[in-house]
C-alpha cells in the first residue's frame, strides 16, 4: 500500500481537475447529498491516503465480483477501484497461496483498525469444511479479519442476508455477516448481484466522511435502497390503469405493460435498479421484460414462486382447501346430526301443555 | 299435578328452534332497522322494544344448544345461561309489546322473519308459566266454555233468532253437505251481531248453501295468541272435526285476523295433516262472489272513508287487493291510508295484546301512530275487516277523543245488497 | 424479533394456511349445523309458490321495503350500501385480489384501475366511520350493540385501512404494511364463521325462509 492520495493517483493518470470534480459531483448526487458537499468530497478524496481494503469471498458465485469488474471505462466505479488499495482479493490478486495470505496478514497488521473489510458470500456455520481458504474456515477468517476492520461492507445478498446458500433447507447452515459480527459497523449492499455503482459510492462516502452513509432498517444505504422498484418503475402507470401482461408473449407483454401478474416483486423490493439501471444505464430486468425477483431482499429465494403474483399465498392451497372442506363436511354432518337428534328428542319429550299448567303452582 | 316450570319452558324453546330460526339468528347484524318498523319503538322511543331484542331468550337457547361455539363455551361455563328471571323480564317484551304484526319481518334487510320467532318464543314462555294472566284466563274460557269471552251456544242462539227476525231469512245450523261452514268470533256475537245478518243476506243473494255449527261456532283461538300449539290444536280441532263431519267444501273465517291465520295457515300444521276442506276469509269469499257476478250492490257510500288493513290479513295473510275491489263497489270517496296494504301499521291490539290488562296503557300510547294517520286523511268513516282491530280502533279513537265511526266491510257490503234479485 | 420480510413470509404462508383452514372448516360446519336442525313440513294449502317467494325475497331484500323504511333508517341504509358496495368493489375488483381468487378458486375476471379502487376504499372507510358513529350515537344501536359488534367493526375496518396504507406506502418498509394487511384479512377469516359475519352466507337462507313462508301466503315479502 502506498501513501499516495487518490488525487495524486488520478493526476498521475492524466485526469484533469475538471474531470475529478465532475466525479465528485456525480458521487454526491448518487448519495443524495447536497451540492454544498461536493468540495468536501473533492477535498477528502484528494487528501486521503488510498484506503486499504481487504476483500473476503466465502460461499459465493463470484457474480458480485464479476458485476463490479464489468464496468465501462472510464466510470466512477472504475476510478474508485483503481484508486483504492485492494490489499487482498483472492479472485483478483496476482499472488496465490501463502503469498496471498501473507499480503492479507500484512495489510491487517499495518492498517489495524483502519482498513475496510468487504465480504461477499455467506458463511457456513455447519461443518466448517464446507468452505475454507488456505485451510482456514470462513467463519474463523471472518472473525479474524473483522476484528481489526474499521467497518465492514457486506456485498451481495449472500453476505448481507445469507442469500441463495441460506435458502431452505440451508444445508450448510449459511449465515450473513451481520448474523455473526455484531461489534462493527456493517453496511449491507445486497443484490444478486448488487449494482456496481452503489458499491463504489458507498466506499467514496466512507472515505469522505469516515463513517457509513445513512442506512435503512436492513442496514442498506438509504440513498440506493430508500425506494422500492415498483414506485420508480416506468411501467407503474400501466399498473394503475389495470393493464397487465398475462403471459410473457402476449400483447400486454409486447406493449410493455405491468408484470405484476407474472410475479414481479417490484412492490416489495428496495433497490435502485429502476433509476440507476444496469450495464451503464442501458436497462434493468423489468425493462427487459421480466419481473423483478426481489434479489436485494432477505429470503428472496424462499418468498414463493418468482412467477406467482405477490398477492398470492406462498403455499399450495388446493389440497388444504379440499381436505378442509372434507373435514368440515364430516364434522358439520356430525354436529348437524346431533342438532337434528337434539331437536327430535325435544319434540319427542314434549309435555303437552293444557290449561291446567299455564301457571306456576 | 302438572305445572309450568322453567325447565319445561327451556325444553319448549329447544323444541321450537329449527333451521329458519338458526338462519335468522346467524344473519342478524344488529342494524336496528326492525326497531324503526315496530310500533312499540316508534311511538315510545324506547330501544328495549327493538324486535330482535325481544328474542334474546330464544337466541340464548339457540346459541347454547345448537351452535358449535355455543356448545363449547357453555361446557366451559363461559356463556350466560338463560334464567327464569330473564323470562320474567321478557314477558313484557314478548307479550305486551308485540302484536305479531310482522312489519319487522318485512323490513329486515337480511330477511329475518321475526314474528315467526316471537310466535315460537311464546311456546317457551307458556310452558315456563310466564304468559300473561289475561290470556291465561281467555285460554281457559276458550277450552272450558268454548269461547275466550265466555260465549256459549245459547247466547249465539239468541243472536240467531234476532237475526232471523230482522232479515226474514233462516239461519241454518248443523246442516251437512252444504258449501260453506261459517264460523264467528265471539266479538261478532257480542259486539257486532250485524255481521251474522250480513252473512245471511249475502248467502241468500248469492244463492249459496251454508251453515253454522253448534259445536264449532267460535273461530278465535287463544292458543295461538298465548303461544301454545297444544291448546291451539285442541281449539282448531273443533272446527276441523265439524267441517269434516258436516262435509263442507269451505270454512269461512270471520272478520278476525288471527282466526284467519290459525284456520288458514297454522291449522293444518297443528293437526299434522292437510285439511279435507278449504279455508277462506269472508273478504276472499265476497270477492269471489263479486268476480262471479253473485254479489249485486246498489248505491254508494258518500262519506269519505278509508280502510284499516288487519295485519294478519295483509302482511301475514296475502289478502290485500280483495277489500279494495269490494270497497270499489260501494264507496265513491275512498282514500288509502299512508303505508296501506302490506306495510300497514297495526292497531296495537293484535296478537293477543288486547287481552292483556297490563298492556292497555302501552297499547293506547302506541295507537298514536293510527291517530296521526287518520288525522292526515280527515275521513268520516273507518272501514276494517277484523273485529279485534275494530274494537281496538274504537277504544283508541275514544281515548284520543276522536269521533269516527268504525265499520266492518262485510256489513257495509250487505247494506248495499240489491234486495229481491 | 421477526423482520418485516419474515413476517410477510409467515402471513403469506403458514398463517394464511391456518386462516384458510379455520375459515373453510368453520363456514361448512356452521352452515350444516344450521341446515340439519330441520323444519316441519307445511301442510297448509298454498296460495302461491313458496319456492318463487323464497327466490323473490332473496333479491327483494337488497332494496329497502318501502320509502317509509328508507326515511326512518336513512343513515344505516345509505352508509350500509356505500360500505357493502365499496367493500365488494375493493375486494373483488382490485387486480392483486383477483389474482388471489384465481390462485385459490381458479376463476378470474377483469379488474378496475387503481384510482377507482382507491376512491372506493376511501368511500368504504368513510362509510364504516359513519356506521360506527351511528352505532355509538343512535339509541337503538347503542342499546343493541355488544362487544362483538364493535370487534367486527374493527376487524372489517382494519383490512380496508391497512390495504389503503399499503397501497400508499404509509408504513415503511412495504413488506411490513403488506403483511399487516394480509394478517388483518386473516384475522377476519378466522373470526368469520363464529360471528355475525356469517350473515354473508346465511342471509340467503334467512331471506329464502322468510320469502317462502310469505310467498306461500301470497305475500311479496
Amino acid at each position: 500500500m502506498s501513501d499516495k492520495t487518490i488525487g495524486d493517483s488520478l493526476r498521475e493518470q492524466g485526469i484533469s481537475r475538471r474531470g475529478f470534480l465532475k466525479f465528485c459531483a456525480t458521487t454526491a448526487s448518487l448519495l443524495a447529498l447536497p451540492p454544498a458537499m461536493i468540495p468536501q468530497i473533492a477535498y477528502a478524496l484528494e487528501n486521503t491516503p488510498r484506503q486499504s481494503v481487504i476483500w473476503l469471498s466465502f460461499q459465493e458465485c463470484t457474480g458480485c465480483t464479476e458485476s463490479l469488474t464489468r464496468s465501462h471505462a472510464p466510470t466512477i466505479e472504475g476510478l474508485i477501484f483503481d484508486h483504492i488499495s485492494l490489499d487482498y482479493h483472492h479472485t483478483l490478486q496476482a499472488a496465490a497461496g501463502s503469498a496471498a495470505e501473507r499480503a492479507r496478514e500484512e495489510a491487517m497488521k499495518k492498517n489495524h483498525g483502519k482498513y475496510l473489510l468487504i465480504v461477499d458470500g455467506s458463511i457456513p456455520t455447519g461443518n466448517p469444511g464446507y468452505s475454507t481458504i488456505a485451510g482456514i474456515s470462513n467463519l474463523d477468517m471472518l472473525k479474524e479479519v473483522a476484528a481489526g476492520a474499521a467497518a465492514i461492507v457486506a456485498i451481495g445478498t449472500c453476505a448481507a442476508f445469507g442469500g441463495l446458500p441460506k435458502a431452505a433447507p440451508n444445508p450448510t447452515g449459511a449465515m450473513s455477516v451481520s448474523d455473526l459480527i455484531t461489534d462493527k459497523p456493517i453496511i449491507n449492499v445486497p443484490g444478486c448481484p448488487p449494482i456496481p455503482i452503489v458499491m463504489t459510492a458507498v466506499i467514496a462516502h466512507f472515505i469522505t466522511f469516515g463513517k457509513l452513509p445513512q442506512l435503512d432498517n436492513l442496514n442498506r444505504p438509504m440513498a440506493f435502497y430508500g425506494q422500492n422498484i415498483h414506485d420508480r418503475c416506468y411501467r407503474r402507470p400501466f399498473y394503475e390503469k389495470g393493464l397487465f401482461a398475462n403471459t410473457f408473449d402476449d400483447e400486454g407483454a409486447k406493449k410493455g405493460w405491468c408484470l405484476y401478474k407474472l410475479g414481479c416483486k417490484g412492490p416489495t423490493t428496495y433497490n435502485a435498479c429502476a433509476t440507476t439501471k444496469w450495464n451503464d444505464g442501458v436497462s434493468f430486468p423489468i425493462e427487459s421484460g421480466h419481473g423483478c425477483l426481489g434479489c436485494s431482499e432477505p429470503q428472496f429465494w424462499d418468498g414463493g414462486s418468482f412467477y406467482k403474483p405477490l398477492s398470492v399465498p406462498t403455499i399450495k392451497v388446493h389440497d388444504v382447501m379440499a381436505y378442509t372442506a372434507i373435514a368440515g363436511a364430516a364434522v358439520g354432518l356430525t354436529v348437524g346430526g346431533l342438532n337434528a337428534m337434539k331437536k327430535t328428542n325435544a319434540v319427542k319429550q314434549h309435555e303437552t301443555v293444557t290449561i291446567d299448567d299455564l301457571e306456576r303452582k | 299435578m302438572s305445572t309450568a316450570t322453567f325447565e319445561r319452558g327451556y325444553a319448549a324453546f329447544k323444541e321450537q328452534i329449527d333451521s329458519p330460526i338458526a338462519a335468522f339468528f346467524n344473519s342478524c347484524v344488529h342494524c336496528g332497522m326492525c326497531a324503526e318498523a315496530c310500533l312499540f319503538y316508534t311511538e315510545t322511543g324506547d330501544p328495549k322494544y327493538t324486535p330482535i331484542h325481544k328474542l334474546e331468550p330464544l337466541r340464548k337457547v339457540w346459541y347454547q344448544e345448537y351452535t358449535l361455539l355455543g356448545r363449547l363455551t357453555s361446557l366451559l361455563g363461559l356463556t350466560e345461561r338463560l334464567t327464569d328471571a330473564d323470562l320474567a323480564e321478557w314477558k313484557h317484551l314478548i307479550y305486551d309489546s308485540c302484536t305479531l304484526c310482522g312489519r319487522c319481518s318485512v323490513v329486515c334487510p337480511v330477511g329475518n322473519d321475526l314474528v315467526y320467532m316471537i310466535r315460537k318464543a311464546r311456546e317457551g314462555m307458556v310452558a315456563a308459566g310466564h304468559s300473561p294472566e289475561g290470556q291465561i284466563g281467555a285460554a281457559k274460557r276458550a277450552v272450558i266454555i268454548g269461547s275466550p269471552m265466555g260465549v256459549q251456544f245459547v247466547t249465539l242462539q239468541a243472536q240467531i233468532k234476532h237475526a232471523e227476525k230482522t232479515t226474514g231469512l233462516t239461519i241454518p245450523i248443523d246442516q251437512t253437505g252444504v258449501e260453506f261452514l261459517v264460523v264467528l268470533s265471539s266479538m261478532e256475537i257480542i259486539n257486532y251481531p250485524e255481521y251474522l245478518e250480513a252473512i245471511a243476506k249475502i248467502m241468500h243473494q248469492a244463492d249459496k248453501t251454508w251453515t253454522l255449527c253448534s259445536s264449532a261456532f267460535e273461530a278465535t283461538n287463544t292458543g295461538i295468541q298465548i303461544g301454545s300449539s297444544d291448546i291451539a290444536r285442541q281449539l282448531v280441532n273443533r272446527i276441523v272435526e265439524a267441517a269434516e263431519n258436516l262435509r263442507v267444501k269451505t270454512v269461512i273465517s270471520p272478520e278476525c285476523g288471527h282466526a284467519y291465520t290459525v284456520l288458514r295457515w297454522e291449522g293444518p300444521n297443528l293437526i299434522g295433516r292437510p285439511y279435507r276442506f278449504k279455508v277462506r276469509h269472508i273478504i276472499e269469499v265476497l270477492d269471489e262472489f263479486r268476480a262471479g257476478g253473485k254479489l249485486k250492490t246498489e248505491g254508494f257510500e258518500e262519506a269519505r272513508l278509508t280502510f284499516h288493513d288487519p295485519c294478519q290479513l295483509v302482511r301475514r295473510g296475502g289478502v290485500i287487493e280483495q277489500p279494495r275491489k269490494l270497497l270499489g263497489m260501494v264507496a265513491r270517496n275512498f282514500v288509502e291510508m299512508e303505508d296501506a296494504g302490506k306495510m300497514n301499521w297495526c292497531c296495537g291490539g293484535g296478537g293477543g295484546v288486547s287481552a292483556i290488562d297490563e298492556a292497555e296503557e302501552l297499547r293506547t300510547k302506541v295507537f298514536n301512530r293510527k291517530k296521526i294517520q287518520l288525522e292526515k286523511l280527515k275521513v268520516d268513516t273507518l272501514v276494517t275487516a277484523c273485529a279485534n282491530c275494530r274494537i281496538i280502533l274504537e277504544e283508541g279513537l275514544e281515548a284520543y277523543e276522536m269521533d269516527l265511526p268504525v265499520v266492518g266491510l262485510t256489513e257495509m257490503i250487505a247494506e248495499h245488497l240489491v234486495e229481491d234479485k | 424479533m421477526m423482520s418485516a420480510v419474515d413476517f410477510l413470509a409467515w402471513v403469506r404462508g403458514p398463517m394464511f394456511n391456518i386462516a384458510l383452514i379455520i375459515f373453510i372448516f368453520g363456514v361448512i360446519v356452521r352452515l350444516l349445523e344450521m341446515l340439519l336442525i330441520g323444519r316441519k313440513p307445511d301442510y297448509s294449502e298454498a296460495r302461491e309458490s313458496a319456492f318463487a317467494g323464497g327466490v323473490r325475497t332473496i333479491f327483494r331484500r337488497f332494496m329497502p321495503a318501502d320509502t317509509g323504511t328508507l326515511q326512518r333508517s336513512t343513515t344505516v341504509i345509505f352508509a350500509g350500501y356505500v360500505f357493502h358496495i365499496g367493500f365488494f368493489i375493493v375486494l373483488l375488483l382490485f387486480v392483486p385480489h383477483i389474482l388471489l381468487i384465481k390462485d385459490t378458486l381458479g376463476i378470474q375476471w377483469a379488474g378496475l384501475p387503481t384510482p377507482i379502487i382507491d376512491a372506493a376504499t376511501v368511500m368504504t372507510l368513510l362509510a364504516l366511520l359513519v356506521l360506527l358513529i351511528n352505532r355509538l350515537v343512535n339509541p337503538i344501536l347503542r342499546f343493541l350493540s355488544t362487544f362483538q359488534d364493535y370487534l367486527i367493526w374493527l376487524l372489517v375496518f382494519l383490512p380496508v385501512l391497512t390495504g389503503y396504507m399499503a397501497f400508499h406506502h404509509f408504513i415503511q418498509p412495504y413488506q411490513l404494511v403488506l403483511a399487516l394487511h394480509i394478517l388483518s384479512v386473516e384475522l377476519l377469516m378466522i373470526v368469520f364463521p363464529f360471528t355475525k359475519l356469517m350473515h354473508t352466507f346465511t342471509l340467503f337462507f334467512a331471506r329464502w325462509y322468510n320469502g317462502a313462508i310469505a310467498g306461500r301466503k301470497g305475500v311479496k315479502a
